[in-house]
Parts: structure tokens; sequence; C-alpha cells
């Protein structure tokens, strides 16, 4: 790129005075700035927008220990925040963005990412969704692990942090634009105190959409000094940005103090440097043969994925087209601006957050405008493209800017407008049940209608805004088609669109989408690769190997304010060669890289393994998550057949050749005069078979039960058996399982006298000033395991002589909250007692 | 365009210029913390410095690289965020890190290296 090259956007920065003059604040917060020590600062803020009050929650050992940070922390802090009973837009929902202890070192590409928690519009658990932009790593530079937004505004607010001044509010902000793209524009210009200082202002918005729909997504603006204009990565996935809507936020501006290269005072800098420096080392010789991030980012990946029959076209039903030449990266890199530092934090050399420049718009409010929009990446080429049989890219960047500034996650919106245009096809949907919007194959301007619609709160865009598992039954209840068909053809798990791979023919990707937490979404488990370019993973072992420790190694990003890619969009150039296809998929050497990192900031030593138990601590946390909020069994890992096996004649007729030579060789039954029902059939009882063969191997590898229950064994293998989380799992498992829990609870019991003689003693000991002998202490904690919460209010005791009345008030809130856990858990006991042992559930 | 010119086939390897420059910059005589190296092969003295092409300041996210009016590469340490990418994607390997330094460092081709050295293998020279 011309170094000297101006930019020429639309600009909306006119009148800001103004506007920011008609802001009325309504709470104010004072707080001491500070950065963290060893990645943590040790206490995260907590908002409560109903009341307007402000919290500082102190983070201890026990929980960084737990769950690390991140996505650990946000789920944590979402359990504590919710009932069993609270729906996504009841004032307790809670959205928790955490950076993790890694995130904000400059040193190693993507390491700039948050995580964003809350319980989900779209599948009523909890979903997770990592993000890049700078709110993170601000956030942390001004002195908070996490932030936590509570409650509802009574009226649209946003919310302030200035690390530099140390202070938070809540502000009116009446005439900022809702819409992303001018919103951060706008509040990034009010909130930097010039232009070298842009750099260190942040800001979180949703947009019109969002408030419209269940699959509002959240941006994350930064600031692109070559640019010189905000730009947005978005959390897309789960409809936070839904939630941050209905909580009247407008919008979250973070304003930090001036980066620098060890703001997270790390235990050893020279540690991460090296790491570092290596991987840049290896962007610079192997990106040009490798994946072309630099140049393309994700969209490599669509020319590979038509190759193999994996790209996803119209709604799933086919693997490639002929058209994708025009989507894939040949085109991308006439589009993407070349030659420019394009990471969504300082120092990735990754650099895969591409950007179409001076983009002028066609349609809706924005119309003749001239933005810059980020990517589209593979997932948005591909859902907002081929999976409606959009082919042409310019309507893919439109889509994909007006899903960006209204708030919309592409993804979600991609797998609905396919399945909508194949509702279409099928007759299900007319123009009167559209009113009037034309959905066939390939309308680019219908799906931007639809999307405007969205953006208004009117017409069918209403609808579509409810996602697919919502239509489903919506379209079958007006008549319109038959439940069995739409279910087969819409593709979501637990409420959740599917994300943009065709998954019929990778078995171990079928079990990566519908096996995961949180609904169908490739961050997790994105095996298809290994599966069906590579051929990493052959025999079925090596696939529910894939499926425990993929998930759990990826899980790790999200604890510590990571992105995936770096991790195997680039290899050491001798990584294939060097080790078994299984490690090399793997890619031990950036392993290490992570292990160096983590271990460099925080000062604690850990091993590669240890990267897997951290995760699995919260992964498995996460599932009776899920359980506690109505889903986590087996029937919710189901996927819809479209994502199995061909559902229609087309489809089976698209690779009539493959499905026979199937029927003969997998299931040893001659095609021969079969009519094609008949092989769609058979291939359909064999296909879900053996899903079922590896939910079965999969849950056994992950500890689960065949009804997909984390059991005792691994809850304590994880050190989560906490007293809630037990209770919730109580009543899913086995009589024997329950039984050993009811006799380590009359142990506990009789333990408990002696428990409270030694407390009494050590309370004793510590009113004359004496420490309470170690051993002592820890054989007393050994023998009774006492909650968390019950070691906290006794090392509260050690601590105080005189507690005061706060102190006092807190400690008998524990107990309550201890003796109301017992007995739920003597409840869950006697219940599951009584009723008779699970059966093994196939479906 | 000003640079540090070498002639390898001079060098007696005594690195005086390592010594000089990491005295000239950070006080110490360290050869970690020297925007010059020099190495022993088997046919001689190899000498590693930056020649300053500019690749660096292409990568460089908050534009702390950039060309004086002498066309030498310079580091703003205040934009500098210490990510290190140019130390990665240096073409001759001739950007620096240390452990104790936040920030990169190179040849910034002050010459004093070149006055250090007795057998006159370096010399500031124009391109």
């Amino acid at each position: 790129m011309d170094e000297n090259k101006v930019f020429e956007y639309t600009r909306y920065t006119e009148g800001i005075e103004t506007m920011k003059a008609a802001h009325k604040v309504l709470a104010e917060y004072v707080f001491t700035p500070s950065l963290p020590q060893k990645g943590y600062n040790n206490r995260s803020l907590h908002i409560d927008l109903s009341t307007l009050k402000f919290t500082e929650k102190k983070i201890g050992e026990d929980m960084k220990k737990t769950f690390t940070g991140g996505r650990g922390f946000g789920l944590k802090y979402l359990w504590d925040a919710i009932k069993p009973t609270t729906k996504w837009n009841d004032p307790e929902n809670d959205i928790i963005i955490s950076p993790g202890p890694i995130c904000g070192i400059t040193q190693y590409p993507g390491a700039g990412k948050s995580l964003v928690v809350a319980l989900s519009p779209i599948t009523n658990i909890p979903i997770d969704s990592n993000v890049g932009g700078y709110f993170g790593p601000l956030l942390k530079f001004s002195g908070f692990d996490a932030l936590e937004i509570q409650g509802k505004a009574k009226e649209d607010v946003i919310v302030v942090i200035d690390g530099v001044k140390g202070k938070v509010t809540i502000e009116t902000a009446p005439r900022e634009s809702l819409d992303s793209h001018v919103a951060a524009e706008q509040f990034t210009h009010q909130y930097a105190s010039d232009e070298a200082d842009l750099r260190n202002v942040s800001v979180v918005s949703a947009g019109a959409a969002a408030a419209h729909s269940l699959i509002g997504c959240l941006n994350f603006s930064y600031y692109d000094m070559r640019r010189k204009v905000t730009r947005l990565k978005q959390a897309g996935r789960g409809g936070i940005g839904t939630v941050f809507r209905d909580k009247g936020l407008k919008a979250l501006v973070v304003h930090g103090p001036q980066v620098k290269g060890d703001m997270n005072h790390p235990a050893d800098l020279g540690r991460i440097q090296r790491a570092g420096v290596k991987l840049h080392k290896e962007m610079h010789d192997f990106d040009d043969k490798m994946c072309t991030m630099r140049k393309v980012g994700t969209t490599n990946i669509v020319s590979v994925m038509d190759a193999y029959d994996l790209l996803p076209v119209m709604n799933f039903q086919y693997g490639s087209h002929p058209d994708t030449k025009n989507i894939d990266k040949t085109t991308w890199i006439k589009q993407f601006t070349q030659g420019i530092p394009d990471g969504c934090w300082y120092g990735c050399s990754m650099a895969c957050a591409h950007g179409v420049d001076e983009f002028a718009l066609r349609t809706g409010p924005y119309k003749g405008h001239k933005v810059v929009v980020d990517g589209p990446e593979y997932e948005t080429a591909a859902g907002c493209g081929s999976n409606c049989g959009i082919f042409d890219p310019l309507w893919v960047i439109e889509c994909n800017f007006y899903c960006d500034t209204y708030g919309i996650d592409t993804i979600s919106f991609g797998t609905i407008t396919g399945f909508i245009m194949e509702c279409w096809q099928r007759g299900i949907l007319t123009p009167e049940r559209t009113g009037g919007l034309d959905m066939s194959w390939g309308k680019g301007e219908s799906q931007l209608e639809l999307m405007h619609q969205m953006a208004r709160g009117e017409g069918f865009g209403l609808i579509a805004g409810q996602g697919v598992q919502r239509m489903k039954k919506i379209f079958s209840d007006q008549g319109w088609g038959d439940y069995a068909f739409l279910n087969d053809i819409g593709l979501e798990g637990k409420g959740l669109e599917q994300s943009e791979y065709m998954s019929k023919e990778s078995l171990a990707q079928q079990g990566g989408y519908y096996l995961t937490n949180k609904g169908p979404q490739h961050d997790e488990a994105w095996v298809i690769f290994m599966d069906m370019v590579n051929n990493q993973i052959p025999s079925f072992e090596d696939k529910a190997e894939a499926l425990y420790y993929f998930p759990m190694f990826r899980t790790w990003f999200g604890l510590n304010g990571l992105c995936k890619l770096p991790w195997n969009d680039i290899e050491p150039g001798d990584n294939r060669t060097k080790n078994a296809p299984m490690d090399a998929a793997k890619v031990p050497e950036h392993v290490q890289n992570y292990v160096d990192l983590f271990s460099g900031v925080t000062g604690r030593e850990i091993t590669k393994e240890e990267i897997i138990k951290m995760s699995e601590r919260v992964y498995q946390f996460q599932r009776v998550f899920d359980l506690r909020m109505g889903k986590g069994t087996r029937k919710y890992d189901q996927p819809p057949y479209r994502a199995m096996g061909p559902v229609t004649r087309e489809e089976y007729e698209s690779r009539q050749e493959r499905y026979d030579k199937q029927v003969k060789e997998w299931m040893n039954i001659d095609p021969a005069g079969k009519s094609i029902e008949e092989k769609m059939a058979l291939h359909r009882k064999y296909r879900e078979d053996r899903y079922q063969k590896l939910v079965d191997a999969v849950y056994r590898r992950r500890g689960w039960t065949s009804n997909g229950i984390p059991t005792l064994e691994t809850l304590k293998r994880n050190g989560i058996d906490f007293p809630e989380v037990v209770a919730t799992v109580l009543p899913h498992l086995s009589e024997a399982e329950v039984k050993e829990v009811r006799t380590a609870y009359v142990a506990t019991k009789k333990a408990e006298p002696k428990e409270n003689k030694k407390s009494k003693i050590k309370k004793k000991a510590s009113a004359k000033n004496l420490k309470p002998k170690t051993k002592n202490k820890k054989a007393a904690v050994k023998k009774t395991k006492p909650s968390p919460k019950k070691v906290k209010t006794i090392k509260k005791i050690q601590v105080k002589k005189k507690p005061a009345k706060k102190v006092i008030a807190k400690k008998k809130a524990a107990t309550r909250i201890i003796r109301k856990i017992k007995a739920k858990v003597k409840k869950a006991v006697k219940k599951a007692a009584a009723r008779k042992p699970v059966k093994n559930s196939k479906k | 365009m000003k640079y540090l010119k070498t002639n390898p086939s001079l060098c007696k390897g005594i690195k005086a210029c390592e010594k000089s420059c990491s005295k000239a910059f950070f006080k110490v005589e360290d050869p970690g913390k020297s925007a010059i190296r020099v190495k022993q092969t088997d046919s001689g003295f190899e000498i590693n410095v930056c020649n300053q092409c500019g690749e660096c300041i292409a990568v460089c996210p908050v534009l702390a690289l950039k060309r004086n009016s002498q066309g030498v590469v310079m580091l703003d340490k205040k934009l500098c965020v210490g990510c290190l990418m140019c130390v990665g994607y240096c073409p001759t390997l001739s950007m620096r890190t240390h452990p104790d330094q936040r920030e990169p460092f190179k040849c910034v081709a002050c010459g004093i290296c070149a006055r250090a050295c007795p057998e006159k293998a370096l010399e500031i020279a124009e391109r």
C-alpha cells in the first residue's frame, strides 16, 4: 500500500461537541486505576443499571485457579448472577466481558481478545463469544479483569470507564447514533483527549436490528491509525447484542492509558518476547506458502471447502458450486486493501482483520456513504454468500456491513436466510407470507431488505430475527410446512444456528458441532479440515479423541484472551514431517509457545497437559450450567438430519455415485434396483446410528454418563464438585452415584462438629494473633471438604480480630447460603434415590 | 540514504563495534544489547547490521518506524508498543530485542562502531 494514501470515508463527527453537551450523568463512581501484575488486577467491576450502583469484586486465588479468566470468569459470574428460572430478558441476566491473563501482551499475535458471556436469548443457556478490538485490553489496563453489567436502565444509557482519571459514569447520550459504525466514531472522538489519544478509546455497541431480533451481536471498536477511522470486530454468536439493547445500553466506552509492551507486568518478559518473535518469523517465512492470512484472512478456505465438497451451498444442500470463484480468495485479494498491518490488537502479524475500504453502499439508510467494512471473513462469505446462493461479492460485502452496524450475527443471519430461501424454493414461503419479499436463491437485494426490516423492527424481518428454531415452529404452526421436514432442513442445535461448514461427510465435524456446550459453532471443535482434508483422524477412536482434546484445547484461548487462528493457521515449516498426523494437528511447537506465554505472564509454571486441565474445569462447569438451565442432556446434542446426510431427493442425486458406493461399502447392501427413497432411508438409518455411536464414545471420553451428564468422578477430578454443581447433576445420575454422594454427605455431617470445634480453636488462636498449625488446617479442610465460600468465611474469621458489622452480616449470609445448599443437596439426594436408575437413552 | 557499510573480509573479530554500540546506547558492554553483531564462520567473520531497507516500516501497526531526513529508519519509542513484529519481519534479522528492553532497537547509522573498528571494516556510506 502507498504509505501516503489518504482514505476517503463518510465522517460522522460533525456536531459531536453538541452531542456530548447533551449527555446527562446519572451516576458516577471513583476508583483507583491500576495495571495488572502478572496478568491480573485481582478485581472486577460490577454495574447494576437498575439501581445505578457500582461494586468492585475481589478476585482471589481460588477463582483464578479454577476459572483462569475470560470465559471462565464470565461463566462463574453468570452462574452466581442468575437462577435456573432466569430468562434472557430478566434484569438479573448478566453480560460479562473478561479479557483473561494473557490478554494485552503485544508480542504475540492475537492476544487482545475478550470473552463475552451472557444468558443467550436464542438458546436460553450460557453463550460465550470471543472478540477482538481494544475494549478488553484497555479495560484491563484501567484496572479490571472483568466487567459485569446487570439490571436494566430506565432509558438508553452509555457507561464510560475512564482508566486514566479513575472514574466510571453512567450517562444518557440521546443524540448519538445507535448504529455501530457511527456510534464508534462519535464516542471515540468524544472521549479521546486528542488525535494521538484516539487509539486509547474503545467502544462496545450493538445496533438498530439487535433490539428487534434474538441474534444481536456486539461490536468492539479500535482506532486504525493508518486509515484514520474506527473499525469494528464482533462478538457475534448467541444474541448478546440483543441482551445489551434490552438492558438499555447504547454503548460502553473505555478510555485507557497509552499501551506499552509490558503493561501486564509479566513475570518473564523475555520468555514472551522469544515466543512472539518466533511466530512473527514463521508468519514472515511461511504465510504465503500456507494460508495467506495476511492477504485474504480466513477467506483462503472458501475454495478449499468448495474443492472438498464442504462449502455450504443453498442451505447446506450442496457442498460446492461453479460460481464459488466469485467469492473466493481470488476476489477478496482484490477487494481487501493489501500491504497494511490489519491486526485487531497490537502485534498481530497474522493480520487477518482485512477491510474493504471506501465501499459505496447501495441500499438502506446509509446508501451512498463510503465506509470501511470489516471482512468478509470465511463464515460471512459462506453464510451470507454461497449458503444463500449469492455469489456476487458486492452483496456479500453490503450484507456484512449492515449486519455489523445494525448489530446482527452474520453466521446466524446467513443460516437463517439460507433456511428461508429453501422454504421459498419448496413453497413453504410465498410472497403473501413474506410480505412481498422474493426470497429466491441468489437475491442479494432481498436479503438486504430483510436485514433493513430487522433494523426497522417490521415485516418478515421480525420473524427472521427469531432464528431458525423458532421459525420451524412458526411455519408449521401456521400450516405452511411439515414440522419434521422443517426440522430436518433447519440448521440449528440447542437453538443456535450452525456455522458454515457442510458436515454431511464428516462425522467428526457433526460431533464437533452438536456436542458443543453452546450450540453448533466452529470455534470449539473445527475438525473438518483434519478429518476431510488432511485425513489426520481416520479411525473412530481418533475422532472421539479429537472431540475430547480439541474442544478442551480451544477453550483455553477463551480463558486467556487469545485468538485461536495463530495456533494452526500458521505452522512451523517442519510440523507435518516431524510429527505423526494426530500430533501434527496439535502443532506441538505452538502449544509450547502457549505454555511459555502463560508461564511468562503469570509466573505460574504449567505444562502442555495443564492447558487441557485448566480448560476442562471450565468446560465441564459449562456443561453443568447447561443442565442447570434445562438443557445439557443427550437429546439436546442431536443434529438436524441435513447436517448428517441427504434430506431430499435432489441432494441424493447430486452425489448419487458416492452415496450408492457407500450403500455397497458401508452397509454391504447392493444398491442396484433400489429406489432413491429406499437408499436414502438406508443412509439415514446408517448415519444416525453411526452418530449415536460417536456420541457414546465422546461421552465416555469426556467422563459423562450415556445421557451426557458429567459424573461425580469427573467433577471431582476437575475440582468443581461444589455443592451447587453436585446438586445440579444429582437428579440425572445413577443410583450408585447418588449413593456415593449420600455417603459422603453423611460423612461430612459427622465430621462437622469436629470441624466447628477446630474453627473455634483457630478463631481463638487468631484472636491471640497466633497462626493455626498448617498441618491441622490442611487436615480439617481435607476431611470435611467445606465449600470454597466456607473456606473464605473461615479465612475471614482468622484474619479479623474483631469482625466489623459488615463482616458479621456477610458471615451470616454465607452461613445461610451454605445451609440452603445443604438442604438442596439433601433434597436432590432424596429425590434421586426415590426414582429408577437412568436408562441408556439413545435419542 | 545513509547506512553502515560493512567489509567483512577486513574483520578480525575483536568485536569493538559491538562493545561501542551497546556502550553508547545502553551504557553497558553487552553484545546482547548491540545493534551490530559479529559472528565467526568457517570462512571468516559475518557482520550483521541494518541496511536501512525499510521493510519494517510497513509492518509497524502504530507508525513508530519512519525514515529521517537522511533516509535512516528510526524507531519512535513513544509510539512503539513493543510488539516486535519488525523483529520477526526484518529480512536481514537486524532488528534487535532484549529482555531488559520493552521496545526493539536497531542501527541508526551513527558511526560510533565504525570509529571504534581498528580494521576499517565498517564505514558510514551513502546509497
